[in-house]
């Protein structure tokens, strides 16, 4: 079927408002929050029910055009960036909560539904969602399904993946599955979580069954300061070894804390060259005791400061802080880079020192923004793209980053998915086999590997990104901006 | 004939060599492990068993980083003596663990015990696995990091998978820091509708159970753990909050209750143990009808998952749960049955299975 045919099937699905082909219209469409990425879908499909997602994935199909599923576009990924001449399937008016059990604690929404919104549906019942993360009062729970996504809770808490329970969905060449159940346990291979994280290339998620979890008697938000990145890390070995399972286990180093403070006044302490953030949570008693604990360690550890949330306001300028980070800095630097990679825990020092030896050597400015629970680091690589050169440079010191995470054992990405940004690392993360066996996986769901198109798996030419073009712009599928 | 072999390499060649094969890890549970091959010899080839009790061992435990990796064979118990001293444990509470349970049977069964209600099952835990795919090839999935998000979630797909989709080799999971104390209360509820009262109650309350568990008709256990010092005041906590007649078990009598549950030793001999997901709010329906069969069984995890003690036909418990809309596991029991009741196998996993066993050698087709 050409494009026109599919255009005018489309145009049968929904009313003319929410089919979008007009350049003017289609523009806020064309990149998500990998920004130096852009590519102009040929039409945009806004859909307001299940059977429209269904229906529009059948004419893609039929029509053989490649689409792809759209939330709030908050990727960091590219996963969000549309295929050029692609078809892209809004999902944001599929925000419904489809039913609601708090006696079960489940909930099952449609994936349009914002992250945050589940937690708001939990809290009359002493319930909320986990998976936090720091897009979570915009960005939706079909993109959390899809790059399962995480946040500052994932040690205790886990990712999406262990949130999700059941999905249904459409496979891209228009088929209709259910995927899990609703309980906490089931029988059978665990295939919703297969389909969590797998980046659209399966198909578009319909209906997701999700468990809500009782919220913590208590909160204790404890803030300490230190001298260097390398202290604040020894004290999470600390922690660790102590025996304490916190919540979640924060450190942002100084460029990140001046971004923070420019942009949202959390108040941290002044001077500081890395700050820790520990949250215990649980019961009244035995968080109280915890507690104690916390701050021998933090004690033991070298802190130059320690301050405790007074109560809850207090500890959500704290967090407001840490999760205004990758935004805050924005006001340090006109572009910025926000790398995501893991490292064993006990190798964060190393690999910090490595960084900052690498920030040294090219000229420039890296601020450290990590998840130090899981090793999850998050440098953000400061630049300014109106320099010759300078995207390249940064983009350089980007996939050094990631080679580091590699060659200590760790991930090219603790949780913002592989999407454009990462295709050439997956193949040196993982064997021929490996790669082989998810493109079966990906063939057996979409044989003409027509569902978001070029992300996750597509080949990615030797070199990648540290060679200047990306191998799709050189193909001319997208273009940056 | 048995195969064992002894290296993740032989097990591949073992697999690669038979044209229809079935696993047993510990044979502790023996509707999982029994060849499901329906009559293969009359098919013109004899079936393999693959013993994976002797691809064992820990390849490497770092407590630092809350990981290990294990071979699939791994017993639980040498993983949970390899793991105590740094005062670490499987928060997934593994079953069977004094009867020889391996790990890799655990997690292809699937099969979570009762303190998992606390922080989670085998799939919040599994971080990474190499499998031994049907044509005998080596795939890995995950990682050896708590956190990761690149490459697809195979190896949690190969929860509860009970070898159909892939050998599980080896084996990588996150660990969780072991409570320095535990104690139980046991609360008389009078009937089952006073037992989903209690857990109602337990979740308004916001205590943070080790174990909620309910023994029909009308007991619930309630486990607790955490520091000494907190336990007295946690424990009349949960006691008032109950609303109805409790005592308390500490030390040796906690241990002891739990102990017996792990190994489901509240089993009369020669029954079926079959292993059914739910919802609290289904909980009330299942058992009606489990109560007017004169079965005995228990409720885990908060009322996700009721165990029950079948000593009658499995077809008859079969068409019981298609009635009220409910698949069972036979974790023990008569082979070749291992998924009864409401079974619908998705096109979904019959693709995942296409792609990981093409030639049907683990009988998933079957």
């Amino acid at each position: 079927m050409p494009q026109e045919d599919l255009i005018a099937t489309l145009a049968r699905i929904v009313p003319a408002e929410r089919l979008l082909t007009r350049p003017g219209a289609l523009a806020a469409y064309e990149s998500d929050g990998l920004t130096s990425f852009r590519s102009r879908p040929r039409a945009v499909v806004i859909a307001e029910s299940r059977q429209d997602v269904v229906d529009a994935v059948r004419a893609c199909h039929a029509a053989n055009v490649p689409f792809m599923a759209r939330g709030s576009g908050t990727s960091l990924s590219g996963g969000a960036v549309p295929i050029e001449d692609g078809i892209v399937i809004a999902l944001n008016r599929l925000n419904r909560i489809l039913r609601f059990d708090p006696e079960s604690r489940v909930a099952v929404v449609e994936p349009g539904v914002v992250n945050l919104a589940v937690t708001a549906l939990g809290a009359p019942h002493g319930l909320y969602y986990a998976p936090d993360p720091s897009s979570q009062s915009v960005c939706t729970i079909g993109g959390n399904v899809a790059f399962n996504s995480g946040g500052a809770h994932c040690f205790r808490h886990g990712m999406t993946a262990n949130h999700v329970l059941g999905i249904q969905a459409v496979l891209a060449d228009g088929t209709e599955v259910a995927l899990g159940g609703d309980s906490l346990e089931q029988a059978g291979p665990d295939v919703a979580a297969l389909f969590v994280g797998s980046e659209g290339l399966f198909g578009i998620a319909l209906e997701i069954t999700l468990r809500l979890v009782p919220r913590p008697q208590v909160y204790r938000t404890v803030l300490a300061a230190y001298a260097s990145l390398q202290a604040a890390g020894d004290a999470v070995s600390r922690v660790i070894r102590s025996g304490l399972l916190p919540g979640a286990m924060e450190i942002m180093d100084s460029l990140a804390i001046e971004a923070a403070e420019a942009a949202v006044s959390p108040h941290y302490p002044a001077d500081a060259a890395a700050l820790l953030i520990v949250e215990l949570e649980g019961e009244d008693a035995q968080v109280a005791i915890e507690f104690d604990h916390l701050m021998r360690v933090i004690g033991e550890s070298g802190a130059t400061e320690t301050r405790v949330a007074a109560d809850e306001e207090d500890r959500a300028r704290i967090w407001k802080g840490r999760k205004s980070a990758f935004s805050a800095v924005g006001r340090l630097s006109p572009d910025f880079i926000v790398q995501d990679g893991v490292v064993p825990r006990a190798r964060l020092g190393e690999a910090l020192a490595a960084i900052e030896a690498m920030s040294r050597k090219h000229g420039i400015r890296v601020a450290n923004v990590f998840h130090a629970g899981d090793g999850n680091l998050h440098p953000l690589i400061l630049y300014d793209g109106r320099e010759a050169g300078a995207h390249d440079r940064a983009e350089v010191l980007a996939a050094e980053i990631i080679r580091l995470c590699i060659g200590l054992g760790g991930s090219i990405t603790g949780e913002h998915g592989v999407g454009l940004e990462k295709r050439q690392f997956l193949r040196e993360m993982y064997s021929e086999a490996d790669i082989d066996c998810m493109r079966r996986l990906r063939l057996a769901m979409d044989p003409t590997e027509l569902a978001n198109r070029g992300k996750k798996l597509s080949d990615a030419a030797a070199g990648g990104m540290s060679h200047g073009l990306h191998p799709l712009e050189r193909a001319g599928i997208i273009s940056r901006a | 004939m048995t195969i064992s072999p002894a290296s993740i390499e032989e097990l591949r060649q073992a697999v690669a060599a038979h044209p229809r094969v079935s696993l047993r890890g510990g044979g502790t549970k023996t509707g999982l492990s029994s060849p499901v091959s329906p009559s293969p010899v009359a098919q013109g080839f004899s079936p393999a068993l693959i013993d994976l009790s002797r691809l064992s061992g820990i390849v490497a435990h770092t407590p630092e980083e809350c990981t290990f990796t294990a071979l699939a064979g791994t017993r639980i118990d040498e993983i949970e003596r390899v793991l105590a001293p740094h005062g670490q444990y499987l928060p997934f509470d593994p079953p069977l663990s004094a009867a020889g349970a391996t790990i890799g049977g655990t997690v292809a069964a699937g099969l979570n015990g009762s303190c998992r209600y606390r922080y989670g099952g085998i799939r919040d835990f599994l971080i990474g696995a190499r499998i031994v795919d049907g044509r005998g090839g080596l795939i890995a999935s995950g990682g050896k990091v708590v956190k990761n998000a690149a490459g697809f979630l195979l190896h949690q797909a190969m929860v509860g998978s009970a070898g159909r989709l892939g050998v599980l080799a080896e084996l990588t999971f996150k660990v969780f820091p072991r409570a320095e104390s535990r104690a139980t209360v046991r609360v008389d509820a009078g009937d089952l509708a006073g037992t989903l009262r209690v857990l109602s109650a337990m979740q308004a309350a916001r205590f943070e159970l080790e174990a909620a568990d309910i023994e029909a008709p009308a007991t619930v256990w309630l486990r607790l753990g955490g520091f000494a010092a907190a336990m007295p005041s946690r424990l009349d906590g949960v006691q008032r909050a109950a609303g109805a007649p409790s005592n308390r078990l500490e030390g040796e009598a906690d241990a002891e209750v739990w102990r017996a549950v792990r190994e489901f030793a509240w089993m009369p001999p020669g029954a079926a143990l079959v292993r059914v997901p739910l919802t609290v709010g289904r909980l009330a329906g299942l058992d009606t009808v489990l109560e007017r069969a004169g079965v005995r069984r228990r409720y885990a995890v908060g009322g996700n998952v009721a165990f029950i003690a079948w000593t009658e036909s499995i077809d008859r418990l079969s068409a019981t749960l298609e009635t009220v809309g409910l698949t069972g596991q036979v974790l023990r029991g008569p082979a070749g049955r291992s998924l009864i009741g409401a079974v619908r196998p998705g096109e979904f996993e019959r693709r995942v299975r296409m792609v990981m066993d093409p030639d049907n050698r683990f009988g998933g087709d079957a």
